[in-house]
């Protein structure tokens, strides 16, 4: 589905710096493969993102989607960021539609799929509501519904639970497996969170910062569907030590 | 707890207003202050009352040059601050200019448009503009800016065109920015064509203020100042009206 061969991005800062946010990325994604990519602040997890969205251009290196390299931004992709960043001018509804209508589809044959999202993310009943009416739960909700509605084959979710409590970040990732299990799609997801990053996963990929590299991809290897209860699962935490060793021995030799 | 907020909210502004007037009407008498220097707030009534007639040609004069200047002030502030915001080169060409036009005292520049464009209301109108234009384009510009990133390469994802985001995403983003500077606008506007009038005029509640104290009339003076006064916040009004109108999504949960 994704294939990154040697990929690095570089960028001059205004002060003519060269700043090397991507260096030597290789990765495969397999088709409906839920993929995590974890690590601290800086490593270049977003950029990664961009780059296989087609958003930035690589500055070395080869990327393909769909065995189709990737020049520019090409159909078939949701993508949900940190903020929900909603239209505070539309309703729920129309919030949903929107994708629908920017990739210049008729908004109006997509109300009945629209309605249909808003009931599996448990949205019933808020269709008119405006954004600033609804919590910041409810709000990444609709950010996903959008991203859902044209239904694509790619999904690319830059630490969207990043912005919510704790409570509600668990609840909402049970919910995307959930969804994901209903309707099957390739997901790539940026998280900072490494118990997040496991429970979510088929394979972890551990990026360390400054250039950012991948420094290990682990299969996670836990039975689906996943609960909470497999955090306790001695499994999950030598999945979890293995991730924590990696990105903090960095930190140390990096002293 | 409704009927509160409404004493709050209405009778306490009210009375107070009524207090200050009845002070001043009673100070006045006490302190037999002579009427050109201060004169009563029943006495302003009284001249008011008595110019109502010829007090509607010259609000009206003051009313169009007034809104001639905002609506010239939006129809050239809004695309200059498209243009700023889309192009850097247009940005730093135009923009020393738009801030170099907004220092330049106005009350300045009027004798010499009046000295170039002549004696009528165009000067006038020329002036609200230029008073009024700054707001509306600083305003207008922060808020096409203020799209957040992710919503832009959201609609790059989708493959829109540049056209259709700015229809879709940042104009309607940039509507409380552009009605904040709207606001300030239209109260400038008034200033401007006052000021206009100030300069060099026959017509106009700016006129009337000024002939009035030429011949010692201060309750004229007077009673054409509080006419501009109701005439900036009835515009204001109006322009908060057609936000209400136009952002619906702004109004407060509560108030629905």
């Amino acid at each position: 589905m994704i294939r990154l061969d040697g990929v690095e991005k570089t960028w001059r800062t205004r002060r003519g710096d060269l700043v090397r946010a991507v260096e030597d990325v290789t990765l495969h994604v397999e088709p409906n493969e839920f993929v995590t990519l974890v690590g601290p602040s800086g490593c270049g997890k977003s950029t990664l993102l961009k780059l296989v969205a087609g958003l930035t251009p690589a500055t070395r290196g080869a990327i393909h989607v769909r065995d189709q390299p990737v020049r520019e931004p090409f159909a078939d992709v949701g993508f949900v960021f940190q903020q929900p960043v909603l239209l505070p001018w539309r309703s729920v509804l129309d919030n949903v539609l929107f994708s629908a209508e920017m990739l210049g589809l008729e908004p109006r044959q997509y109300r009945k799929t629209a309605l249909d999202l808003l009931e599996l993310t448990g949205l019933s009943g808020f269709e008119t509501k405006y954004p600033r009416e609804l919590s910041g739960g409810m709000q990444q909700r609709v950010a996903i519904c959008r991203a859902l509605l044209p239904d694509p084959s790619l999904l690319l979710m830059d630490e969207p639970f990043g912005a919510l409590d704790a409570m509600t970040r668990e609840e909402m990732s049970l919910e995307l497996l959930r969804i994901w299990e209903e309707r099957r799609k390739t997901i790539l997801f940026v998280t900072h969170s490494i118990p997040e990053a496991i429970l979510l996963a088929d394979r972890v990929v551990v990026m360390t910062p400054r250039p950012g590299r991948i420094a290990r991809v682990l299969d996670v290897g836990l039975p689906r569907p996943r609960t909470m209860e497999l955090e306790f699962d001695p499994r999950f935490k030598a999945v979890s030590d293995e991730v924590r060793a990696l990105i903090f021995a960095r930190r140390v030799a990096a002293r | 707890m409704i009927r509160r907020r409404v004493v709050a909210e209405s009778v306490v502004p009210a009375a107070t207003l009524v207090g200050a007037l009845l002070v001043w009407e009673a100070a006045t008498q006490a302190f037999r202050i002579p009427r050109f220097v201060m004169p009563a707030p029943s006495a302003i009534l009284a001249e008011g009352w008595d110019w109502r007639y010829r007090f509607l040609g010259h609000a009206w004069v003051t009313l169009y040059e007034t809104l001639g200047g905002f609506a010239l002030s939006v129809i050239v502030g809004v695309p200059l601050a498209v243009l700023i915001v889309y192009s850097p080169v247009l940005r730093s060409a135009v923009y020393p200019l738009i801030v170099l036009a907004q220092s330049v005292p106005k009350i300045a520049i009027a004798p010499v448009l009046l000295l170039v464009l002549g004696y009528g209301e165009v000067p006038k109108v020329i002036v609200a503009f230029l008073v009024a234009f700054f707001p509306v384009v600083v305003d207008t510009a922060t808020g096409l800016a203020a799209t957040p990133p992710e919503l832009l390469d959201l609609s790059r994802s989708y493959r829109a065109s540049a056209f259709k985001t700015f229809v879709k995403v940042r104009l309607p983003m940039a509507m409380p920015f552009f009605f904040a500077g709207a606001k300030v606008a239209i109260t400038l506007a008034v200033i401007g064509a006052v000021v206009g009038e100030f300069v060099g005029s026959d017509k106009g509640l700016g006129y009337v203020i000024l002939s009035a104290t030429s011949y010692w009339k201060t309750e004229l003076a007077f009673s054409s100042m509080i006419l501009l006064s109701l005439m900036a916040i009835v515009l204001f009004g109006a322009v908060a009206l057609v936000e209400r109108v136009v952002c619906p999504w702004l109004a407060p949960a509560g108030e629905e």
